[in-house]
């Protein structure tokens, strides 16, 4: 499952929907991620983050379905948020349940890593010199080239 | 045609959205953006460096050698950059 809203989410009760009613699933993985205050070394306040409504949907159920063509997932979900946030608000949550930890744990890194170099999402900062967008970062391409490309471009 | 623009590639060009009707020569990404960048001063700027301008074409990841065609939805942007913890 995957969601794109402007809302925050409850984990404890995302995790309580994901998995009712399944009792075959022995572990679930989560990952939140929080807005930082710190971009390198430039103090942040607020951001804005931008999407492409409808391929963003698109792009998140695509690295789902990899994901879950790769583990044995009995659930997953994306949850990405876009608009305004402040620094030490949930960002993304990734959630991931399987029978057994090692297929959780595992598609659950590689969701977090596929995400942030797939989806169509833009930051833009607001700190004490201004605005500005942020630069893509080689270092998420590395991050997320350790699994190779699910599809040619 | 309808072409997106995201984040600066939006400020730049001053749209989010615009329909466009391009001349039949015109059938690949690239040369949608050679042919866009003239419209005015302000796409001039979006599309002035290339290297940094990504493009999908109804809603897919697109190379400037790709197709183009009347009905699509084309977008530019920058590369992404959300959801980095």
């Amino acid at each position: 499952m995957i969601r794109v809203q402007a809302d925050d989410f409850d984990v404890g009760a995302e995790i309580a929907a994901l998995t009712a009613g399944n009792t075959h699933i022995g572990g679930v993985v989560t990952f939140t991620g929080l807005v930082r205050d710190f971009a390198g070394n430039t103090a942040v306040g607020t951001m804005t983050l931008e999407h492409y409504p409808g391929m963003t949907e698109r792009m998140l159920g695509e690295i789902e379905a990899e994901a879950r063509r790769r583990w044995p997932l009995d659930a997953s979900l994306i949850v990405h948020r876009h608009g305004p946030l402040a620094p030490g608000d949930r960002i993304v949550l990734v959630i991931t349940a399987s029978a057994h930890r090692q297929a959780a744990f595992e598609a659950a890194e590689f969701l977090v890593d596929w995400l942030k170099t797939k989806a169509p999402f833009w930051k833009r900062e607001s700190g004490p010199r201004g605005d500005r967008w942020v630069d893509a970062r080689a270092a998420d391409d590395d991050a997320a080239a350790r699994w190779q490309a699910p599809r040619q471009e | 045609m309808k072409v997106l623009y995201f984040a600066w590639l939006r400020e730049r060009v001053g749209t989010g959205e615009e329909e466009v009707s391009p001349p039949p020569e015109i059938t690949s990404v690239s040369a949608l953006m050679d042919w866009l960048a003239k419209r005015s001063a302000g796409h001039a700027r979006a599309f002035e460096n290339r290297d940094i301008v990504r493009a999908a074409v109804n809603q897919e990841f697109a190379d400037p050698a790709d197709a183009v065609s009347p009905g699509d939805e084309v977008a530019f942007f920058p590369p992404m950059t959300g959801g980095r913890p």
